[in-house]
């Protein structure tokens, strides 16, 4: 079709200018697929693609030479997806991209050393972000080489592992632009090298410190810094007290705090560091050793105009809730996530004075009962976010009154909850509902969710984890009314046979599918979806024996996007999963199958997936595979997990 | 003065027009050693710019040698005292040092532009450099001068100690007067005129170049070497080195026990009966005689070893303070050195103390700074980080992996200056780029098959017995491929595309 628009104009887009077409592009480019057709138009089209993509997310480092050859204006170079990165291959990118390259992303990548990273330091001279994260081999001297790159704003080093004081002394040093540092897990990081951070790069606006064994001494020079908005402390065991008693700040740039997991830290802690915040807005304080009661709430004093607060897993008293409550009365985020003791009577009294409240997590809460719920629906009005799994005390009637008052929710969690058929109906009058989990829901129906397909059109995430009471009937009304939906989970809904996928591949903007222990879908229902939802990327078949190769067949020859696949306990043989290799940005597989499977079959399969970073295989085939095969895919990045399942199926007999 | 000048000139122009035979005598054979020497300093000052600080020290070695090659070639001048083609000889090495000196600064000077931004130590380093080197070219020029001129000639032997003795020491002492005759002489045909003042600073008596020497080696012995006692105003012990390597000095006259201390056989005097424990007693037992009027005869001690400068035989004998410092100083000197440190396995020590206060320091992190300076805690380094603009933290060599990064790496961050590490770097990715562009199907694989397990591209090597897989397997979705694969099947995705978008609409 394309084609003949070519030949029959000759000309037809000279009076197209550049900009037109950039805007056009612009509004095509989040669909990848609609931009490869539209490079393939003509020439024109294809050199005016290559000029206006700016970020690039390749599959293979191989092809690096090839495509930044063709995209010169690359500015954002995500090389997520290629796990093995050379030196050369950095070279290659600090040639072609030099100046133009902005962001560089080597989190999932290895095998590159200082020797690269320098070529890129050097030649890359406007380099303002970089990730290299997971470089667990980094060492100092490889620090020093990043240092180079001096115009560097935004580094993240979390899990560099052996990086100490002195490489981040260097980068202190040699990158003074700094506004953004993630040392998260740098567990080799001090006081010092964080001090000199601080002292050195004055901008920095985020600073990721979790896990590190910093002591209080060093916050002293990080909350000097003047335009530091963000700084994360999770799991910092140094950060006690005793080194916070002098801290006197003033830092009123502070927005977040993140003091979660800091064991060592009580409320007189707190009380300092929170001293010169008056302008903190979320304060995270998740898993926190002291109990949160009336005293440790009045070290909230300083910071009232808080909008975020996480109390995950504290031990909290109704006197220190109904403190928060009133310390703190613009809060528009509240997270008691598995904190086991908080009552009705608690949360009653704080949501009481949250008109504002927009997100509630009150996930295993067991506790409470439809008295709480009531009280929040009846108070928090604008609530958008509202998680209360495992809150099985709650009764079916409370329910009915989420769905009459919060009109505006978005994200709901009822997993494992006594919410029935008309409780949904209820729901169904949220509109802009986006996100439905109804996990282990034994009292829905057909009739409920049928509702749901009716009334919410916004649906893209629905979780029927083990709601054993849906059929197909059930699937095919939400197919029909949620045509947005993007990720879908029916596993152990025994019920469901090959006509809800066919239902389902109505919805084609599906990414996740996962119908776990499901014995009636067959490859034909599979084979519905792989045609029809081209962005499929998470598949996850387990315990389907109906499913074999001409499902797998067709998965591979239309879901090129396909991502991540679990095939363990069907009728898959090597001819499906050799099949797979044709999918080229495949990068988990988990095939946990103890007979059928010939193992110069899985090899050629394991060889084909070349962007491989997990296979899951039986632990049987361990020995079967050739132990040169199994190095060389694991120094190609990919991890293997062997599993043996016969132990647990012993435990079922 | 002038007529002086003039004779200096004439003297000049008449022995080097006279003869011009190269190499005939002994002062030719010393010029070529020192033009050499010379030669290696240049290097080591083009190696300099490369490798920072470290080469400092190779560099003043080569000083130390080419001072030694003048002293050497001095020694020459003085034996054959008057010898015309000696004579030309040696002016002629010494103009030929001037050039290459000249040559230096002109580097020096044309680099200059090139590294402004360079680190100011560097800078007085290099003029250091030059100065010595003017410093030794003077020297030389005095002493070729002085076998001219009578009166010189004179001085020059009545004062043998810096020029026979230690003539590298000797040399550096007295490098700054040398450096203001330097600069005021600086175009050399006027330096006649002021040698004659040079002889005074060169004139030393023998006890300040003894001085120099003592320091020159560097003595480890406890002992106050600025004492001078004259010699009989002290009374001269000497133990037999039995005693001295026996490990008790002090014993019990009744048990005949051993011990180390005097104050400890004392305490354990006490044991024996009442009468050790009377003040008088325990009292230390030379104490009463300190604050006697009667003026006691010192008392300094010998070492036993024949030979030994601390032995009262030796003609330049420095008598030991206490027994203390005897048996330091023998077990340091004489004594095998059998305590090994359990650190570094490589220093040995032969005193029990010294292994100790060396373990404590040894194998400790040398924290070092950019600017050359060491610290031997981390936090005071950190400290001087923060409080110095530029300065870095160095990371030591040897947790460097390639020393060509590391070099690289300083190079790049001295700024400029193309060094070799860079070099090497470019080098390396113009061959890359080359074999790329000569090779435009890389990623097709084929060549990379050819060549299994090649480090470069190692993803894409083959694998075993799989040459029969198709490689068009792994190509990426954008090729043609699927197109036709779906074609074969049955399937046209044109179709299917079409559908798809219908029904989202």
């Amino acid at each position: 079709m394309k084609k003949v628009k070519q030949i029959r104009v000759s000309k037809p887009f000279d009076l197209l200018s550049e900009e037109l077409v950039f805007i056009i592009l612009d509004l095509i480019s989040p669909n990848s697929s609609d931009l490869k057709s539209f490079s393939l138009t003509c020439k024109w089209f294809y050199q005016l693609e290559s000029k206006h993509r700016r970020s690039l997310k390749p599959l293979r480092s191989d092809y690096l030479p090839r495509i930044l050859t063709r995209y010169r204006n690359t500015t954002d170079l995500d090389l997520t997806f290629c796990p093995r990165v050379t030196d050369y291959a950095l070279s290659v990118v600090g040639c072609l991209c030099g100046p133009t390259l902005h962001s560089l992303d080597l989190s999932r990548s290895g095998s590159f050393s200082a020797a690269g990273l320098l070529r890129l330091a050097v030649k890359c001279v406007n380099l303002v972000e970089i990730d290299l994260s997971n470089a667990t081999e980094m060492r100092d001297a490889d620090a020093a080489v990043v240092a180079e790159a001096r115009s560097l704003e935004r580094l993240k080093l979390g899990r560099c592992k052996m990086l100490t004081d002195m490489g981040i002394g260097c980068i202190a040093v040699g990158c003074k632009k700094l506004n953004m540092v993630s040392l998260k897990w740098c567990v080799g990081v001090g006081d010092l090298g964080v001090g000199l951070l601080a002292v050195k790069c004055k901008d920095i606006r985020t600073l990721d410190l979790s896990y590190l064994p910093i002591t209080g001494k060093c916050l002293h020079d990080i909350l000097k810094l003047q335009h530091l908005e963000e700084l994360l402390l999770e799991g910092c065991f140094g950060v006690d007290d005793d080194s916070l008693k002098s801290l006197r700040h003033d830092c009123k740039s502070l927005k977040k705090l993140d003091a979660s997991s800091c064991q060592n830290l009580t409320h007189k802690g707190l009380t300092s560091l929170l001293s010169g915040a008056a302008c903190l807005q979320r304060l995270d304080l998740a898993h926190c050793s002291s109990v949160i009661s009336l005293d440790f709430a009045s070290s909230l004093k300083k910071v009232s105009a808080l909008q975020s607060i996480g109390l995950d897993g504290c031990s909290v008293t109704p006197d220190g809730l109904k403190a928060i409550g009133t310390l703190c009365n613009s809060l528009k985020e509240v997270s008691l996530s598995k904190c086991v003791s908080v009552t009705d009577e608690g949360l009653s009294s704080l949501v009481m004075k949250l008109k504002d409240l927009r997100k509630l997590d009150i996930t295993c809460c067991r506790k409470l009962s439809g008295v709480s719920i009531t009280q929040i629906a009846n108070s928090c009005p604008l609530l958008v976010s509202l998680k209360m799994e495992s809150c099985s005390l709650v009764s079916r009637e409370a329910f009915w009154l989420i769905g009459q008052k919060c009109r505006l929710l978005e994200e709901l969690d009822l997993t494992d909850n006594e919410i029935d058929d008309e409780g949904l109906k209820s729901i169904s009058s949220c509109l802009s509902l986006s996100s439905l989990k109804l996990g282990i829901c034994l009292n829905i129906t057909d009739k409920g969710l049928s509702y749901i397909g009716m009334g919410c059109s916004n649906l893209r995430e629905l979780d029927l984890y083990r709601s054993v009471g849906i059929t197909d009937v059930g699937i095919s009304t939400i197919a029909q009314g949620c045509i947005h939906l993007e990720t879908i989970n029916i596993s152990y809904c025994q019920d469901i046979t090959d006509k809800s996928l066919v239902s389902l591949s109505k919805c084609s903007l599906l990414q996740t599918f996962e119908s776990r222990g499901c014995p009636n879908i067959t490859s034909q229902g599979l084979a519905a979806i792989a045609v029809r939802c081209k962005r499929l990327a998470k598949v996850d078949l387990k315990k389907c024996p109906s499913i074999n190769d001409s499902g797998l067949l067709a998965l591979a020859h239309f879901s090129q996007n396909l991502k991540q696949i679990n095939v363990s306990d069907t009728a898959v043989t090597e001819v499906g999963l050799l099949s797979l290799a044709n999918i080229g940005c495949l990068q988990n597989i988990a095939v946990v199958i103890s007979s059928g499977l010939s193992p110069s079959g899985v090899a050629a399969a394991l060889l084909g997936c070349g962007g491989l970073r997990k296979a899951k295989l039986h632990a049987s085939l361990r020995s079967l595979l050739p132990l040169s095969l199994i190095h060389h895919l694991e120094a190609r990045g990919c991890a293997f997990l062997w599993k043996d399942n016969t132990l647990q199926v012993l435990f079922k007999w | 003065m002038e007529t002086e000048d003039d004779l200096c000139h004439n003297n000049w122009g008449s022995s080097s027009s006279k003869s011009r035979e190269p190499g005939s005598s002994d002062g030719g054979n010393q010029t070529f050693a020192g033009f050499t020497s010379q030669q290696k300093w240049e290097d080591a000052s083009i190696l300099d710019y490369e490798m920072g600080v470290e080469p400092t020290l190779q560099v003043f070695d080569e000083m130390k040698a080419s001072g030694q090659a003048n002293v050497d070639f001095l020694q020459g001048v003085r034996a054959q005292a008057w010898d015309p083609r000696t004579m030309l000889s040696n002016l002629s090495f010494m103009e030929q040092k001037i050039h290459q000196l000249q040559d230096l600064v002109h580097l020096l000077v044309g680099r200059g532009g090139q590294v402004q931004g360079r680190q100011d130590e560097l800078a007085a380093q290099q003029q250091q450099l030059i100065t010595t080197d003017l410093t030794s070219i003077i020297i030389q020029l005095i002493s070729t001068a002085g076998s001219l001129l009578p009166s010189v000639k004179h001085n020059m032997s009545t004062a043998p100690g810096p020029y026979t003795g230690q003539p590298g020491s000797a040399l550096f002492p007295y490098a700054r007067e040398a450096n203001n005759v330097a600069s005021q002489s600086q175009n050399n045909n006027n330096c006649g005129g002021q040698e004659f003042d040079l002889p005074k600073p060169v004139v030393v008596d023998e006890r300040e170049s003894h001085v120099v020497e003592e320091h020159e080696m560097k003595d480890e012995d406890d002992a106050e070497e600025g004492e001078n006692l004259p010699p009989g105003s002290y009374e001269i012990l000497q133990l037999e080195k039995e005693e001295i390597l026996a490990p008790h000095t002090h014993f019990c006259t009744i048990c005949g026990k051993g011990f180390k201390r005097d104050a400890n056989l004392r305490m354990h005097m006490r044991g024996h009966g009442d009468e050790y424990k009377t003040a008088a007693a325990l009292a230390k037992p030379n104490k009463e005689s300190v604050p006697g009027s009667e003026p006691m005869l010192i008392k300094r001690y010998s070492c036993p070893f024949l030979g030994c400068k601390r032995n009262k035989e030796h003609k330049k004998f420095q008598p030991l303070k206490t027994i203390l410092c005897v048996k330091n100083h023998y077990k340091r000197t004489h004594c095998d050195k059998s305590f090994t440190c359990s650190r570094c396995h490589t220093k040995k020590f032969s005193v029990i103390a010294d292994l100790k206060t060396h373990e404590k320091h040894c194998g400790k992190n040398k924290w070092l700074c950019s600017c050359g300076t060491t610290f031997s805690r981390k936090d005071k380094l950190f400290g001087h980080i923060a409080l110095f603009q530029g300065h870095t933290p160095a990371i030591p060599l040897e947790e460097t992996k390639t020393s060509a990064s590391t070099s690289a790496q300083r190079g790049s961050s001295e700024g400029g200056n193309n060094n070799q590490g860079m070099v090497g770097f470019n080098l390396g990715s113009a061959s890359n780029a080359n074999q790329e562009t000569a090779q435009p199907g890389m990623t097709d694989g084929k060549i990379s098959f050819e060549e299994p397990f090649s480090p470069m591209n190692f993803d894409t090597c083959n694998f075993g017995g799989f040459h029969e897989f198709p490689r068009l397997m792994f190509d990426d979705s954008e090729s043609s491929f699927q197109m036709l694969i779906a074609n074969a099947c049955g399937f046209s995705p044109r179709n299917v595309g079409e559908s798809v978008s219908d029904t989202s609409l």
